[in-house]
């Protein structure tokens, strides 16, 4: 199998040239660029990320953390009495927990999101880069194609590609 | 795709430039050697910051008695110094989420250094409540940790309690959203890097970003629902930080109005700071293609508004005051605009109340002498406001024998000096080695918003009246075929024909002009 980077210098010259291609049956493979192409994800088949409803999780996960913790702290171990204030009882409490609550509860939703996308990113600290050429994250665009996943024959695809508006088309 | 802006809006990049232009403009500082300049002002910075350290150690090493803190006024600068910074530390994540989710397009010029100063403020300020403890190696006593003394835990109840978790969850959800957005841009540095060991470097900071579709289409997710959640915190925090004073029964302190009255304080003092350092910025990196006047413009009316806010709430406390026939908040208030320290009250009233009024003059809201001037004066009338509300509310105590002023040591200053320094440390070496624009963001906009496919011929004639250059704008619009832009209008894409004209009057062209000269 063969990958096929075609570039591009402008990203909706790219959409279009995607556009065309998908519908002569090309599959794209991927599209590396140097800012979010508005647009691509549903021509490339990429699905919407999942990730808001991890982080929905992560901040039920830290609201009830930050509630059964202070009910624990302040109600069940050891209810202090301060200026005569009703400490035995949650419910007369919950107004003073609000702020810890929402606290606890965005720490968790942003870390435990930050964390979740960096995972599935596959981008921590010594990570190798997949871009296929440096200048993709300045100001070029590539799109890259499997030559196994089409049934066409190179020589066609370069001239499909070339005919998109491409400006290199390299081979590895 | 792309959205073309209203034609009526000033472009928010100037000069024809290619994606690879941004990119060149920005990592240049990177790649270039510092000027005598920055080794000049850093090095002043950093002997302030000594400065500030060994009075820091001293203060760690023999109490905080050393400071001019007395039974009365338990409070005084060190606080002050706390909220005043938490104060600046507001505007960073205010511009990159607040103007996020009202997809404001400028804020993408200035958010990336607005969140570094963010994160530097809050460092200062969390300096100040762990060395006002006295004993800071207990400074974990704070945490809800198993302890030895019988499971004594801290008290939730408490707003100085909040105020822990709303700052350390402030500062790092604040720290993980810009670290996120720098991603993308570490990579764009990496891949220009020629030398091995700063390449090396970069690579790590840029965690292996490749910018393929997935990895786009999860970051817009991530920044989206992360501005959402920085958005309430950051209204969070500094309600929280009023609470100190506004669930205690002082007179001046026990007010229902504190929440609000602070946010917009802490956002008004935010913007001033960004100003401040983006004025000097632009300059010193040639960024004022990115960081126009528009954008300045747009920064002084948010600073108008908020201290609008405030002068409200201050002439709200003053009426309740009076209105709730209360005679010791009656007091108070006579006592700090009449007392001893009336001089605060009236700096903190002329710096925070009459000075941003100025900006409903355009003239001035572009100037960028006196919006710089403004900037740095409405960070001392939020000093100011901080001390009064403090110091003023305290140094009256319940009985008259205990009355007294508040006299600030050597110490008490070396410590602020410090701070300020610190912070300036940090942000030049931020200037020196960090994209200081987010990049991607930028680039996302240039089609829309920038000059880009405009070109314009300005003849500058010298006038002989020697006050100012008069100059006659012949603007010269080409319309260039490639790349043709698209409006998206209720779904269905609609070839456009022409790149939007820009109209920019007369006078702002000069402006920009004299500017870039």
């Amino acid at each position: 199998m063969s990958k096929i980077y075609a570039m591009y210098d402008d990203d909706s010259t790219l959409l279009h040239g995607a556009e065309s291609l998908v519908a002569k049956g090309v599959q794209i493979k991927d599209v590396f660029s140097p800012f979010p192409i508005h647009g691509i994800d549903p021509v490339i088949g990429v699905r919407k990320t999942r990730l808001a409803i991890c982080a929905f999780i992560y901040g039920l996960t830290g609201m009830s953390l930050a509630l059964i913790g202070m009910y624990y702290f302040m109600i069940a171990d050891w209810p202090m009495n301060i200026g005569g204030k009703p400490n035995y009882y949650f419910y007369q409490n919950i107004p003073a927990f609000i702020p810890i609550t929402f606290e606890v509860t965005v720490l968790c939703t942003a870390h435990g999101m930050a964390i979740t996308y960096l995972l599935r990113n596959k981008t921590l600290p010594g990570m190798i880069a997949k871009n296929p050429d440096p200048r993709t994250t300045d100001d070029k665009f590539v799109m890259q194609i499997n030559s196994s996943d089409i049934d066409m024959d190179e020589e066609t695809l370069i001239s499909e590609l070339k005919a998109t508006g491409a400006i290199e088309i390299n081979k590895a | 795709m792309h959205v073309v802006e209203a034609e009526i809006r000033e472009p928010l990049i100037l000069g024809e430039k290619s994606y690879n232009d941004i990119t060149e403009d920005v990592c240049a500082p990177i790649e270039g050697k510092a000027n005598a300049m920055w080794y000049f002002v850093f090095g002043l910075a950093g002997l302030v910051a000594l400065w500030g350290i060994g009075n820091i150690l001293y203060t760690i090493g023999v109490g905080i008695g050393v400071w001019g803190l007395n039974k009365t006024v338990g409070w005084a600068w060190d606080i002050t110094n706390f909220v005043w910074w938490v104060g600046i530390g507001h505007a960073g994540t205010l511009i990159s989420a607040v103007l996020l989710l009202f997809r404001q397009r400028w804020r993408m010029a200035i958010n990336r250094s607005a969140e570094a100063m963010t994160i530097f403020a809050v460092m200062m300020a969390a300096l100040f409540p762990g060395i006002h403890m006295g004993r800071i190696w207990q400074a974990y006593w704070v945490l809800p940790l198993p302890n030895q003394f019988g499971s004594l835990w801290p008290n939730f109840n408490s707003p100085l309690l909040w105020d822990v978790f709303a700052i350390s969850t402030y500062f790092s959800v604040s720290l993980v959203f810009w670290y996120i957005g720098l991603i993308p841009d570490f990579a764009t540095v990496r891949d220009r890097m020629i030398k091995p060991l700063p390449k090396k470097i970069y690579s790590i900071l840029a965690f292996g970003w490749s910018g393929n579709a997935k990895h786009w289409n999860r970051f817009e997710e991530v920044s989206l629902v992360l501005a959402g959640l920085a958005t309430p915190l950051v209204f969070s925090v500094h309600s929280i930080v009023s609470m100190d004073f506004a669930t205690s029964v002082i007179p001046g302190w026990h007010t229902t109005i504190f929440p609000p009255y602070f946010v917009a304080g802490a956002v008004f003092s935010g913007f001033a700071m960004v100003l401040t350092l983006m004025l000097v910025m632009r300059k010193v990196f040639r960024l004022e293609d990115y960081l126009t006047l528009k954008h300045i413009e747009y920064m002084n009316i948010i600073i108008m508004l908020t201290g609008s806010m405030v002068g409200v709430a201050y002439l709200t406390e003053l009426f309740v005051a009076w209105y709730s026939g209360v005679e010791y908040e009656g007091y108070a208030f006579m006592n700090r605009a009449t007392g001893p320290y009336w001089w605060a009250y009236w700096s903190m009233m002329t710096c925070n109340v009459i000075s941003p009024q100025l900006m409903w003059f355009k003239k001035i809201r572009r100037n960028l002498v006196v919006t710089f001037i403004l900037s740095i004066i409405v960070n001392i009338g939020m000093w100011f406001e901080r001390f009064v509300i403090i110091v003023t509310s305290l140094h009256r105590d319940f009985l008259a024998s205990s009355w007294t002023q508040f006299h600030p040591t050597y110490v008490d200053m070396g410590v602020f000096l410090g701070t300020i320094g610190l912070f300036f440390v940090l942000f030049l070496l931020y200037a020196r080695v960090f994209p200081v624009l987010a990049l991607n963001e930028v680039k996302t906009i240039l089609r829309a918003t920038g000059e880009y496919g405009v070109k314009k011929h300005i003849h500058q004639i010298s006038h002989s009246n020697g006050q100012s250059n008069h100059a006659v704008v012949e603007e010269e619009v080409e319309v260039e075929k490639e790349p043709v832009l698209e409006v998206e209008q209720n779904g269905v894409d609609t070839p456009v024909e022409e790149m939007k004209d820009v109209s920019v009057s007369e006078e702002e062209d000069i402006e920009d002009k004299k500017e870039q000269d």
